[in-house]
């Protein structure tokens, strides 16, 4: 039994158990299914102190069992060592944790270190280069980053700036394949944190401000090869899309949609790139993974739905066919990728147990998924929004505000959310003891012009002029904790500056994030009062992680080094007279270069 | 009395001609291949006693003194997607044009060549891509960024969603020495 197990229990007697299911015991989160929010068993197994892949479970709960540091000393939390990766661009990986040692991959050109944690300092075990093209850097529309490592079958994979994935030996650094899945000169990069699962790695692709048609792939784990792969736009067969592809909605049944959802050809720079957050459960054995943004941003460019972008594909992972499929945005008018993390649940919904999927998106809504059949259970805002007005529940889609859609050649004023939309990639964290989900997001809203796309190979397929700034409030960044059950946010916390970073829950009732200006910051999971807080190099967008030392200590990692789409004034000097820079997101941002300077280094903290 | 008539005249004429100069065209452009008349040099070292040699075409002030070519230079800088990368000189995945920091050179054969041989961290290489003269025509609009042409010849407004000031209303922002961005910033290794 895990060290949080006992306390585990008898919290989640007053929190979220209702009824028969007040007594404690071993098997009882099996007993009580159905009264209870819980990941899957399956997909979260028992704490053992490691931190293996950045979500830190195929649930994607990001809630760790380890509770040794807790609201009660959390306090008295100390730097324990640090560790600088050289590069001063932005940080948004995990620091990863494997046996006794740690992985950290830092952004272009993406050396790979492992640190020795069983000496004091952790220090250097080895690092990998994998010597990405330099060009890929003007393809990267939102900085050089990479959003982190993951561990299987004692390889780590990652993805690469110029399109490629490899596998290292987790042992020695000894590079163990490396395939090319992409192609810079079309604008194709890769940034997204690989999925283990099955023998296979799954990635996919970047490049949605350049027209780049999304897909994802399978690779076999120890070869590299292609078991199969997927795209977001074009014919069915292409897609995969066959004989088991059961739509919930209407709307996404038919005929190569992919096709006849656009004009003609158009699907071709159509977008919907899978860069996001791969979630799998093993009982359905099905993948769950969003597609981004069509191409070009400016929506009248493509009149129609767009299929498949801008949503939720569930996908079985052995051949890839596609079981379902949601569109959170289906003719998106707003660069509202839909690729956000997806937290698996299981709980009660009215009164019965439901296998639920839950996902805080782009266009602001709280989404509860049934991800048995992709049927939209809730879709509640979870920020301030105006250019929607909730989602027709009997249709699924999207119900728009026409005041708010975006024009040629004329500035539409005030759409909230903007671009980055009330979330971006970095991913909220569920604990089971609050049954709340800890939403790391923005309050921002845009002015927005549609001008005309053009499209030229290898550059940016936008065809809108974008300024950002604070929505009603004035702050940029929010920290919410939303009750699932109650559908609706039990607290909220402001930032000045867009919460960028991840978050983490932990068993100790303490979760963990950190804010664009550097501070790393501990609150009360149940109540948000901010326990302890701890001032970095740089301004953070990293996702924090914590494991269980090899001294049995508990200790908790991030990463500092401002940048990526709303630091990028910082991390690449930008010039914030002009509002559109960063695709207006300086706008917004203008400030942070007075409160924080570029950095990239790691942070462990522990008690003392 | 007839000699300040005259010279009435020839003022007149002068301002005339000068006032051509700013929208001067010529119907006769480069094609694609042609150019590279321009030697520039990226380092202010050069062994020895003397600086690095450098010799440029002159093509220079017909480019950056003529409005024409540099409203031309603007609806090709959005035309071939720079704003994309560049964003309208604040910068994106590429660097700003509007400030005083030069990783390559602020000349605007400097910036010519930038364009058209591309730049190793990204700046795509645009030769044979488009036409030698409009390549000329970008760059003087990229000088008109930092406020670096007369404000006779800069932008005097933009069409769309007004980001900052035209360009004619800039202060001048001269490139700088020892103004480079920091190499570590831009990602090299
Ligand atoms: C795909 C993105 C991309 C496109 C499109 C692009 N650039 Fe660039 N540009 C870059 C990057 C990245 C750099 C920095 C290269 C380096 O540091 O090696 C750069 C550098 C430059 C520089 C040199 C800046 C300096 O400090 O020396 C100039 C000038 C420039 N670009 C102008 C243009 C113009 C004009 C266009 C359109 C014809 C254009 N760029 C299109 C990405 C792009």
């Amino acid at each position: 039994m895990s060290d949080g197990t006992m306390r585990e229990l008898a919290s989640m007697k007053h929190r979220s158990l209702v009824g028969l299911c007040t007594i404690a015991f071993v098997a009882m989160t099996s007993l009580c299914l159905g009264q209870s929010i819980v990941p899957p068993p399956s997909a979260s197994p028992q704490e053992d102190g490691q931190w293996v892949m950045p979500a830190k479970n195929y649930a994607s709960t990001r809630y760790s069992g380890l509770d040794e540091i807790n609201t009660a000393n959390v306090a008295n939390l100390r730097v324990d060592f640090t560790f600088s990766t050289g590069v001063v661009r932005g940080h948004e990986s995990a620091p990863i944790v494997v046996g006794s040692t740690m992985y950290v991959l830092a952004p272009y050109p993406l050396i790979l270190y492992a640190l020795d944690l069983t000496r004091p300092g952790a220090p250097l075990k080895w690092k990998y280069e994998p010597k990405p093209e330099a060009a890929a850097q003007g393809v990267a529309c939102c900085d050089v980053v990479n959003r982190g490592p993951t561990y299987g079958d004692g390889r780590i994979y990652y993805t690469t700036l110029d399109s490629h994935t490899v596998a290292v030996d987790a042992a020695t650094g000894r590079e163990i394949w490396n395939v090319k899945l992409g192609d810079i000169n079309i604008g194709e990069t890769m940034t997204m944190a690989p999925l283990f699962a099955r023998g296979k790695v799954f990635v996919g692709n970047s490049g949605g401000e350049y027209g780049v048609r999304g897909w994802i792939v399978a690779l076999d784990a120890a070869t590299g090869k292609s078991v199969w792969k997927a795209f977001s736009t074009g014919p069915d067969a292409d897609v995969l899309i066959g004989p088991d592809f059961k739509p919930f909605y209407d709307m996404d049944r038919g005929k190569d949609l992919g096709v006849t959802t656009w004009p003609p050809d158009a699907w071709q720079q159509g977008g919907g790139n899978v860069w996001g957050w791969l979630s799998y459960d093993p009982d359905l054995n099905l993948i769950y993974y969003g597609t981004g943004n069509p191409g070009p941003w400016n929506p009248d460019a493509r009149p129609g739905d767009n299929k498949w972008t801008a949503g939720i594909f569930a996908r079985d992972p052995d051949t890839g066919a596609a079981r379902w499929f949601y569109q959170w945005s289906p003719h998106d008018l707003y660069d509202h990728d839909g690729i956000n993390e997806q937290i698996l649940l299981d709980m009660p919904w009215q009164g019965k147990p439901r296998k639920v999927l839950v996902r805080p998106e782009r266009n602001g809504y709280l989404y509860v998924l049934d991800r048995t059949t992709g049927e939209v259970l809730s879709a509640k805002a979870f920020a301030y929004l105006n250019a929607s007005r909730g989602v027709d529940m009997k249709t699924g889609r999207l119900i728009e505000n026409p005041d708010k859609a975006p024009v040629m050649n004329k500035v539409v004023r005030d759409i909230c959310p903007t671009a980055p939309g009330a979330k971006d990639w970095n991913p909220s964290a569920f604990s089971v003891r609050t049954g709340y989900i800890y939403i790391p997001h923005n309050n921002l809203c845009m002015d927005y012009e549609g001008v005309e796309p053009n499209y030229i190979a290898g550059t940016p397929y936008i065809g809108a002029n974008v300024t950002m700034h604070a929505g009603p409030g004035g702050n940029m960044g929010e920290y919410t904790a939303w009750d699932i059950a109650a559908q609706k946010p039990a607290w909220s916390l402001k930032e000045p500056f867009p919460v960028w970073s991840s978050t983490l829950a932990t068993a100790g009732d303490v979760v963990f994030y950190g804010t664009m200006e550097g501070w790393f910051k501990a609150l009360d999971a149940r109540t948000g009062r901010l326990l302890w807080q701890f001032r970095t190099g740089s301004g953070i967008i990293g996702q924090p992680t914590t494991y269980r030392g090899p001294d049995g200590h508990q200790y908790v990692a991030i990463l500092s080094g401002v940048g990526g789409w709303a630091g990028a004034i910082v991390s690449g000097q930008l010039d914030r007279r002009d509002a559109t820079a960063a695709k207006g997101f300086v706008n917004a941002t203008r400030n942070l270069p007075d409160y924080t300077t570029a950095g990239g280094t790691l942070y462990v903290f522990r008690l003392p | 009395m007839m000699r300040s008539a005259a010279s009435t005249v020839l003022l007149a004429a002068l301002l005339l001609t000068s006032g051509c100069e700013r929208e001067k065209r010529e119907f006769k452009s480069e094609r694609a291949e042609s150019g590279d008349r321009d030697e520039v040099a990226l380092s202010s070292l050069s062994p020895g006693a003397t600086p690095p040699q450098v010799a440029t075409s002159g093509r220079a002030a017909t480019f950056e003194g003529n409005a024409y070519h540099v409203a031309q230079g603007k609806r090709l800088f959005t035309w071939f997607n720079c704003n994309g990368c560049h964003a309208m000189g604040g910068g994106d995945s590429g660097p700003p044009l509007m400030d005083d920091k030069w990783i390559y050179g602020g000349t605007i054969e400097n910036i010519v060549a930038t364009i058209r041989e591309g730049r190793p961290n990204g700046m795509p290489s645009f030769r044979g891509k488009i036409p030698d003269d409009q390549i000329w025509e970008i760059a003087a609009f990229v000088r008109s960024m930092g406020g670096n042409l007369s404000k006779n010849v800069a932008p005097q407004r933009n069409d769309d969603l007004n980001p900052f000031p035209a360009e004619n209303r800039r202060p001048p922002s001269p490139p700088t020495t020892g103004g480079q961005p920091l190499p570590a910033s831009r990602g090299t290794q």
